[in-house]
C-alpha cells in the first residue's frame, strides 16, 4: 500500500436522521418554466398526431425514412425535404414491464413501455411509447402492433394523442 | 508516440455512501485532500483543474460546476467543467489529459462529484427530463425503461438468460466486499438473491441495479518531467477514446453499442494496440446495470458479440482469472455516485498497476487496464487505457 | 508570436428577442450549414471532434448533450460539452488540437432564452443553497453590489455607464446581426427603473436567442482552406471565488489572471499598446468599464477619460464593442463569449462592413458567465 491511505471517510446519514430532525437542512424548490419552439420537423410532426397521423421524414441519399422527422439527416448532413405520412401500426423492437412510476412510486398494475418499429419506416426506426389492452404476460418482441388514438375532438397535437398501442 | 507523455501520479477517493452529511464542496474536497497528499503535492503544485459531475439536478444546483470550484481547488486557477452524462467519470481524465498534452499545463488536478441524495424524496425523478420534451415527457418515462428496453433486447437478440446476467452483480458486490469505500459490497450475494430481488421494470430487478450514492474521487496528472520527479511509479495515459451517438436512441440497434466500439478503437490506436483480449490485462468496463458490463465488454472489443458472459462462466472475469473484470467491485457494489463512480474505476486501475490495491490486488504484476464509462440516451462511450 | 491554431468558418443564426420558427436544434443547424461552407468543410468526414456549451437548466433538458449532435453532424463521432461560456468551448477545441488529437474541430454555442419562462428564478438556484438562497433576493442584487463598490473605488458615476449603453446601443446600428440597436439619449438611459441600486434596467442587457458555430483548424490545413485564418495566439481563463462573501467586490482579479494568461502566450507585454480593438463582456455596463481596467487596457484611474476622450468609440485608438455587445447584441447566455469572438474574427477578415476597422491586426475577446460567477475567459486572436 501507498504510504498515505487514499481513502477518505465521510458522514453517513439515515433517512431517520431526516425525520427525526437530528440534522439540519434546508428544503427549496426550483422554479423552472420552459415554453420549447417545436419548430419545423417536430411541429409537422405534432401537427399529424392531432389530425390522427403519424409523420416521418425521407433522406434522398440515405435512401431512408425516419421517424420522428427532423430537417437534416444525421448520417450523410443533407437536408431532409420531405415529410411523408407513415401507417399507425409496427411492431415490437423491445419491451418493458414497469412497476414502478417515473417518480419511483410502486404500482400494482404495470405500465409496459416499448421501442415500436413504425410501418412505413426503414427497418429499425421506431418511436417510444406504451403497449395497453394485454396481459404483459403475452408481449413478445416482434409482437404486431396498432395505435388507438383519442377521439379527434380530444387530441391537441401531443404524442398523448395516442393512448398507447394495442395488440392487431 | 506524437503525444506528449501524460501520466497519473495520484488518487484518492471518499467513501460512497447513500446519504453523505458533507455539502458537495465538501466531498469534492475531501477527494482533493487525499489525491494531494497520496503524492505530497499542494494546491499551490496544480495548473489548472478539471471538474466532472453528471446533471446540476442531482446536486440541486444550477450551474453546479460554479458551485464545486472552490471545493475542486480552483480558486484562481484555469477550470472547466466537462460533460456528457454518464460517461463524464472517464471523460474528465480525458479532459485532464488534452489540458496536459497540449502543452499549456504540465499539472492537473481531475475531480469528480456527485451528490444524488439532495434531490427529494428520490433522485430517480430527476431523470424524467433527460428524455425529449415534446415526444417523450409526455408519457411520463421512467429512467429504468429505457435500460430495461435495452436489456431485454440484448438478451433476446443472443439468447442470454437471467440467471447467467445475475452472474456479473454477483461478481462485483463480491469485489466490493475488499474495497474500503464501498457501498454495497457483499461477500455471500448469491444468483438466487439477485433472481428474487424485486421486480422494478422486467427484466430489471433491484439486484441487477446500481444504488444512488454520494461521493467523490480525485487524481493527479503530470507531464512526463514532472511526473518522474513526483513518483517512481508513474503509470501512463496510453489511449484516449469517446464517441457520441445520434440522439433518436429509438432508431438505433439497442443490442450493440457501437458508441463504445469507435470510442475503444480510437483509444487502441493511440495505445498502439492491436489485440485488446491480449494485450488488456485489467478491465473495468461500465457497470450501472449488470447486463451494461456484458454490453460493453462486447463494444471494447473484449468479447465476441453476445458472448461477454463466457468471461463470467469460466471464470476469466474473477480477480485471479485471465482478464479480471471490475476488480474494484465496479458500481454495481462499490456504488454509483455518477461522475465519481466513472473516475473511481481510473483511480483503480493507478492502484492496480501500481500494486498498491490491497485486498483488491490482481495477482500478477498487470501492465494494462482499461476504464470505460457510458451515458446520456444509451448513446455515449468514454474510454481510457493505463500502463505501466 | 505562436501561429498554431486558427479559426477558420464561422457561422451564425437569431440574434433575435425570439426565434419561434426554429427548434434550438433547427436554429444550431442553420449556424452550422453556414460555418461549414464558410470553412469549406464537411462534417462528416473533416471535422474530428465536437464540442457544445450548454447548461442543463437553462435548458430545461437534464444531460443535455445527448441532444447536441445530429444538427452538428457529429452523430457517431467525438462529442463532449462544456458546461461553460463559449470562449470555453473554444479554448477546448484549441487544447485538443495543440494536443494532437484532432485538426479540425467544431464548437456550437446557443441560446433559446426566450423558451426560458423563469429565468431569475433559474439563476437564482445558482447562489449558495444553505446561505444564499433563504434570503431570496432577485439574484440580480449581485449586480448591484459589485457596480456599487466599483463606482466608489473608481470614483465612477452612472452617468460614465450611461455612455457605455449609448455607446454599445448605438454601435448595434451597424450592425445588420444586433436587436438591440438604438439611439438612445442619456436621459432616456438614466430615466429607467433601478433593479437592484445602482443598476438601472437599461444599464443591463436583454436576452435574446441565437445560435453560432465555429471551425477551428491546425495551421498545416488552415491554410489550404479558403478563408484568412484567423489565429488564436492566446488564451486564457479562470474562476475566483464562488462564496459572495469572499470576493473582492470592485476590481475583477479572475479577469487579470486570464488576460495575463493569454497575454504571457501571446507574448505581449504592453497589451494597450498592441492591442487594436476589444469585445469585451457588457452583460452589465459597469462591467465593460471593469473588464477594461482588469484587462489592463486601461488603467482604472483612466477609464473616465477613456469615455470622454473618445478612445473606447469606433473612431478611437481601443474601440470596445463595435458590435454593440451584450448591450446591444442581446444577452445570448453562454453564447456571449462567441458572439463577441464573431465580431473580432469579422474585424480581423475586413469582412465588417460599415462597423469595420482600417485594417486591424490584434483584437482581444473576453467573456464572463454572468451572476453569480467568477468564470471568465479571454482570447487573443491575430490575423496574417
Amino acid at each position: 500500500m501507498s504510504a498515505k491511505n487514499p481513502y477518505a471517510n465521510v458522514v453517513s446519514l439515515s433517512e431517520e436522521d431526516f425525520s427525526a430532525a437530528r440534522v439540519l437542512f434546508r428544503h427549496d424548490k426550483l422554479i423552472a418554466n420552459y415554453a420549447w419552439d417545436s419548430g419545423i420537423a417536430i411541429g409537422y410532426f405534432l401537427a399529424g398526431l392531432k389530425a390522427g397521423q403519424i409523420l416521418g421524414s425521407y433522406c434522398a441519399k440515405c435512401r431512408k425514412t425516419v421517424v420522428p422527422p427532423r430537417i437534416v439527416c444525421e448520417w450523410c448532413f443533407r437536408p431532409m425535404q420531405r415529410f411523408v405520412k407513415l401507417s399507425d401500426s409496427g411492431t415490437v423492437n423491445t419491451f418493458s414491464i414497469c412497476y414502478v412510476t417515473w417518480d419511483v412510486r410502486r404500482i400494482s398494475e404495470p405500465e409496459i413501455p416499448a421501442v415500436i418499429e413504425i410501418d412505413g419506416a426503414s427497418e429499425g426506426n421506431g418511436i417510444l411509447h406504451k403497449l395497453g389492452e394485454i396481459d404483459p404476460q403475452e408481449v413478445h418482441i416482434g409482437m404486431r402492433v396498432q395505435a388507438v388514438w383519442k377521439p379527434p375532438e380530444e387530441r391537441c397535437g401531443s404524442i398523448t394523442d395516442i393512448l398507447y398501442f394495442r395488440k392487431v | 508516440m506524437k503525444y506528449r507523455k501524460v501520466a497519473v501520479v495520484g488518487a484518492g477517493m471518499t467513501q460512497f455512501v447513500r446519504r453523505a452529511k458533507e455539502t458537495p464542496p465538501e466531498l469534492a474536497f475531501k477527494a482533493v485532500r487525499a489525491a494531494l497528499d497520496s503524492c505530497d503535492l499542494t494546491f499551490a503544485d496544480i495548473d489548472a483543474v478539471c471538474l466532472g459531475t453528471a446533471p446540476d439536478s442531482f446536486d440541486g444546483i444550477h450551474m453546479n460546476g460554479e458551485y464545486l470550484s472552490n471545493g475542486a481547488a480552483a480558486f484562481r486557477k484555469p477550470y472547466m467543467r466537462s460533460y456528457v452524462g454518464g460517461g463524464t467519470g472517464v471523460f474528465v481524465p480525458i479532459q485532464g489529459w488534452y489540458h496536459v498534452a497540449s502543452g499549456l499545463f504540465d499539472t492537473v488536478l481531475v475531480v469528480a462529484e456527485e451528490k444524488m441524495s439532495s434531490y427529494y424524496p428520490h433522485a430517480q425523478a430527476a431523470f424524467l427530463t433527460i428524455f425529449d420534451h415534446t415526444i417523450e415527457r409526455p408519457l411520463k418515462p421512467n429512467l429504468l425503461w429505457i435500460f430495461a428496453l435495452e436489456m431485454n433486447r440484448y438478451m433476446t437478440t443472443y439468447g442470454i438468460s437471467k440467471a447467467d446476467v445475475a452472474r456479473v452483480s454477483v461478481l462485483h458486490k463480491r469485489n466490493a466486499a475488499d474495497h474500503p469505500c464501498a457501498l454495497l459490497g457483499d461477500p455471500h450475494i448469491t444468483v438466487e438473491d439477485v433472481l428474487q430481488s424485486e421486480t422494478l421494470a422486467w427484466p430489471v430487478q433491484r439486484l441487477d441495479v446500481s444504488p444512488v450514492s454520494d461521493g467523490a474521487v480525485a487524481i493527479i496528472l503530470a507531464a512526463e518531467h514532472v511526473a518522474r520527479r513526483i513518483t517512481d511509479k508513474p503509470v501512463w495515459i496510453e489511449g484516449v477514446g469517446w464517441c457520441l451517438d445520434t440522439a433518436y436512441w429509438t432508431n438505433r440497434d439497442l443490442a450493440y453499442p457501437r458508441y463504445v466500439e469507435v470510442a475503444a478503437k480510437m483509444a487502441y490506436e493511440m495505445a498502439g494496440i492491436k489485440e485488446p483480449r491480449k494485450e488488456i490485462h485489467i478491465a473495468e468496463p461500465y457497470d450501472p446495470f449488470d447486463y451494461k458490463a456484458l454490453h460493453h465488454l462486447e463494444g471494447l472489443q473484449l468479447a465476441e458479440r453476445g458472448r461477454a458472459i463466457e468471461l463470467y462462466l469460466n471464470g476469466d472475469a474473477e480477480r485471479t482469472g485471465n482478464l479480471p473484470i471490475c476488480p474494484s467491485g465496479g458500481l454495481l457494489g462499490v456504488g454509483n455516485p455518477i461522475a465519481a463512480a466513472g473516475l473511481m474505476k481510473v483511480a483503480e486501475l493507478f492502484w492496480q498497476l501500481r500494486g498498491e490495491a490491497g485486498q483488491r490486488q490482481v495477482p500478477g504484476n498487470p501492465q494494462r487496464g482499461i476504464a470505460q464509462a457510458w451515458g446520456d440516451l444509451m448513446q455515449v462511450g468514454t474510454v481510457i487505457i493505463l500502463g505501466r | 508570436m505562436e501561429k498554431e491554431v486558427a479559426i477558420v468558418g464561422i457561422g451564425w443564426e437569431g440574434f433575435q428577442p425570439t426565434t419561434s420558427h426554429y427548434s434550438y436544434k433547427e436554429m444550431i443547424y442553420q449556424a452550422a450549414q453556414r460555418a461549414y461552407h464558410d470553412a469549406n468543410v464537411d462534417p462528416r468526414k473533416d471535422i474530428q471532434s465536437f464540442v457544445s456549451v450548454a447548461e442543463d437548466f437553462i435548458e430545461g433538458t437534464s444531460i443535455f448533450d445527448e441532444y447536441t449532435p445530429d444538427q452538428l453532424g457529429a452523430a457517431l463521432k467525438p462529442m463532449h460539452t462544456i458546461t461553460g461560456d463559449g470562449l470555453h468551448g473554444i479554448i477546448t477545441a484549441y487544447l485538443m488540437i495543440r494536443s494532437g488529437l484532432c485538426q479540425i474541430a467544431a464548437v456550437e454555442a446557443h441560446s433559446k432564452a426566450s423558451n426560458v419562462r423563469t429565468l431569475p428564478q433559474i439563476t437564482h438556484y445558482a447562489l449558495d443553497p444553505i446561505l444564499n438562497r433563504p434570503l431570496e433576493y432577485h439574484p440580480e442584487f449581485i449586480a448591484g453590489l459589485e457596480m456599487n463598490r466599483f463606482l466608489h473605488e473608481s470614483q465612477l458615476t452612472s452617468e460614465e455607464c450611461a455612455l457605455i449603453v449609448q455607446k454599445n446601443r448605438r454601435n448595434a446600428l451597424n450592425n445588420p446581426s444586433a436587436p438591440y440597436g438604438c439611439d438612445f439619449h442619456l436621459d432616456e438611459i438614466q430615466q429607467s427603473e433601478p433593479i437592484s441600486y445602482p443598476l438601472l434596467e437599461s444599464h443591463s442587457s436583454q436576452t435574446a436567442d441565437g445560435a453560432i458555430v465555429i471551425v477551428l483548424a491546425h495551421h498545416s490545413i488552415a491554410k489550404s482552406l479558403p478563408k484568412e485564418p484567423i489565429w488564436v495566439i492566446g488564451v486564457g481563463w479562470c474562476n475566483d471565488a464562488y462564496a459572495l462573501e469572499y470576493r473582492e467586490w470592485g476590481h475583477l482579479p479572475y479577469v487579470t489572471q486570464a488576460a495575463m494568461m493569454a497575454y504571457r502566450q501571446a507574448q505581449i507585454r504592453n497589451p494597450a499598446s498592441i492591442i487594436d480593438f476589444a469585445e469585451v463582456d457588457d452583460l452589465y455596463a459597469y462591467r465593460e468599464l471593469m473588464s477594461l481596467s482588469a484587462l489592463n487596457l486601461i488603467p482604472k484611474t483612466q477609464l473616465g477619460e477613456a469615455i470622454y476622450g473618445g478612445k473606447i468609440y469606433p473612431e478611437g485608438d481601443m474601440p470596445v464593442n463595435l458590435s454593440g455587445g451584450s448591450l446591444g447584441m442581446g444577452n445570448l447566455l453562454d453564447a456571449n463569449g462567441c458572439a463577441r469572438l464573431i465580431e473580432a474574427v469579422l474585424q480581423l477578415r475586413g469582412e465588417a462592413g460599415k462597423r469595420q476597422l482600417p485594417s486591424p491586426h490584434i483584437g482581444l475577446v473576453q467573456s464572463w458567465r454572468g451572476i453569480p460567477t467568477t468564470s471568465t475567459a479571454v482570447l487573443i486572436l491575430a490575423n496574417s
